[in-house]
């Protein structure tokens, strides 16, 4: 973890409520696709954790949704302002067990960290599908951008405005995969849970107090004991999860 | 004897600044950050007899100006803490540290500072009765000053080590509390913990907290927490460390002329990680700004 002063180049609406912010600055200190930074805003207290979608050498993607107070307010941001960012959080995908063709699940702002651990898997000779999973065509967002990557991209809606009608399950069903990544709203993360044929990696997502593991604020409880969502997480592997219902 | 050192119950801290229980963890994840040997010294999370989870989550919720939290004392046990945690400190932490002890009866409090008496890095026992997040203990025996006493009674029996009883704001009066303490044979007071609070989410209009109330911390609570320090330094003869809110070298500055031997920072710890290492580094300077020339006598 770093602690670094980074200046806005973009922060553009890519939907009506996903913005993507570019940032320039020192990224070293992010070792792993799927790690998150933690985001000082005026006038709050608390920090805001974002997932990183890309970085690349002095700049890094972060894709967010206004949410609350905290994102309207980063939402409303100017290129050249400056940000104060703890970087390299949590311990992010593992690509290690990932096999010849791993398949990545998203489902609507858990899609950005999924592109980079695409673009890390394809450099490794992978060849990498995607299912991006959203409400209605109009929250699409990044699907022409994990194309132009070179993976094979699936997009399901629920109302079937775009792609495959339904939710991220239903593009599971026919696809061949050896190992699975995925990200997203907590009932999906769960239903992909049941659905998938084979070992995976899941991110999850909660309110945190620090985002570096000294605060308790976000444990989980794990097949292989208790678990900081911020510091042993966010990615947990599918056979230490203990779903809370 | 340099400018920025105190004297905390006969121990000599090179400076006042301690990162408060709950904030630091066991130390050493901070040490990955900084060399925490330029502390006055930490105290480590509250530690109870068993290993405990704590609450669900949400535990966190944002405030004005501050934090609400519900931990609900997370920590693996004593035991673990001394088999585990303690060896892991010493690698990264050369001082005394301030252990943090948790309870929910007199023997279990009286079970972990036995325990931890033993242990040559525990220069201090921080008995906290104020825990706002747990049921049938903590707080509890923070808000009678009876209970306050016989608590302090308890465990003075079983420890040669300095006791420092950690009391919650959440009382009528806190100097009855302080005063209990004291006449039971406390050897310090720390002030003040959380203040008890909540918040509502307006989409789901549910408490933003699954535990519904949490404690307040943060820059919000300094003013109030300075008055209650006030308060008790004046009633009581024996040293007081003051936290709530301290954010800035100036916050320890008024922390200290209120009556306090030494200052814990708390929830500025999680906004940001490096708020120790500023504050020690920019109160020299800030003495000077005031004509402070010492902090040791400073009230």
């Amino acid at each position: 973890m770093k602690q670094q002063i980074f200046t806005i180049i973009e922060n553009k609406p890519l939907t009506d409520s996903v913005y993507r912010l570019r940032l320039g600055g020192n990224t070293s200190a992010i070792t792993a696709p799927g790690q998150f930074v933690n985001i000082k805003l005026e006038g709050k207290f608390l920090r805001r954790p974002i997932s990183v979608c890309d970085r690349s050498g002095s700049m890094l993607t972060l894709i967010y949704k206004t949410v609350g107070k905290g994102t309207e307010q980063l939402s409303t941001m100017k290129k050249g302002e400056q940000l104060d960012l703890l970087i390299g959080l949590g311990n992010g995908y593992d690509l290690t067990p990932s096999g010849e063709r791993p398949l990545l699940i998203g489902g609507g702002v858990g899609v950005p960290p999924l592109f980079s651990l695409a673009d890390e898997l394809l450099q490794k000779g992978c060849k990498v599908s995607a299912i991006l999973g959203f409400n209605t065509a109009s929250e699409i967002f990044y699907a022409d951008e994990f194309r132009m990557l070179g993976v094979e991209t699936y997009i399901t809606t629920v109302d079937g405005s775009a792609g495959i009608k339904g939710f991220v399950t239903d593009a599971m069903k026919d696809l061949d995969y050896s190992y699975f990544y995925t990200c997203g709203p907590e009932p999906m993360l769960k239903a992909v849970y049941r659905a998938s044929k084979t070992d995976g990696q899941f991110s999850f997502e909660k309110r945190m107090g620090c985002g570096f593991g000294a605060c308790m604020g976000c444990s989980c409880r794990t097949i292989s004991g208790y678990k900081r969502i911020c510091k042993e997480g966010p990615v947990l592997k599918k056979g230490e999860i203990l779903w809370e219902d | 004897m340099g400018r920025l050192s105190v004297n905390l119950c006969g121990i000599e801290l090179d400076n006042p600044i301690i990162p408060a229980s709950g904030t630091f963890g066991y130390g050493y994840e901070f040490a990955e950050l900084y060399d925490i040997n330029i502390l006055g010294s930490f105290s480590c999370k509250g530690t109870t007899l068993h290993p405990r989870f704590g609450n669900e989550t949400p535990r966190i919720a944002e405030a004005p100006a501050g934090m609400l939290n519900s931990v609900g004392l997370q920590n693996p046990g004593v035991d673990a803490v001394i088999s585990e945690e303690l060896p892991k400190l010493a690698k990264c932490f050369h001082k005394p540290m301030m252990a943090n002890v948790s309870g929910f009866s007199i023997d279990e409090y009286t079970s972990v500072c036995e325990k931890l008496d033993k242990e040559p890095q525990v220069g201090w026992l921080e008995v906290n009765i104020s825990c706002p997040n747990v049921h049938g203990g903590g707080m509890s025996f923070g808000t009678d000053p009876a209970m306050a006493a016989e608590v302090t009674k308890a465990v003075k029996a079983v420890t040669t080590k300095p006791v420092i009883m950690k009391l919650s704001p959440n009382v009528t009066d806190i100097t009855a509390i302080a005063r209990a303490c004291e006449d039971a044979g406390a050897d310090g007071i720390s002030l003040i913990n959380t203040l008890m609070a909540m918040r509502i989410d307006l989409k789901t209009r549910k408490p933003i907290l699954a535990n519904v109330t949490g404690g307040l911390s943060g820059p919000a609570i300094f003013p109030v927490a300075l008055r209650m320090v006030w308060q008790v330094a004046h009633a009581v003869s024996i040293p007081v460390i003051g936290m709530g809110g301290i954010s800035s070298a100036e916050d320890v500055l008024e922390m200290m002329i209120a009556g306090a031997a030494a200052v814990e920072i708390g929830a500025a710890n999680l906004a940001d990680p490096f708020v120790c290492p500023k504050i020690i580094a920019d109160l020299p300077a800030v003495m000077d700004r005031y004509g402070i020339e010492r902090l040791e006598g400073i009230r």
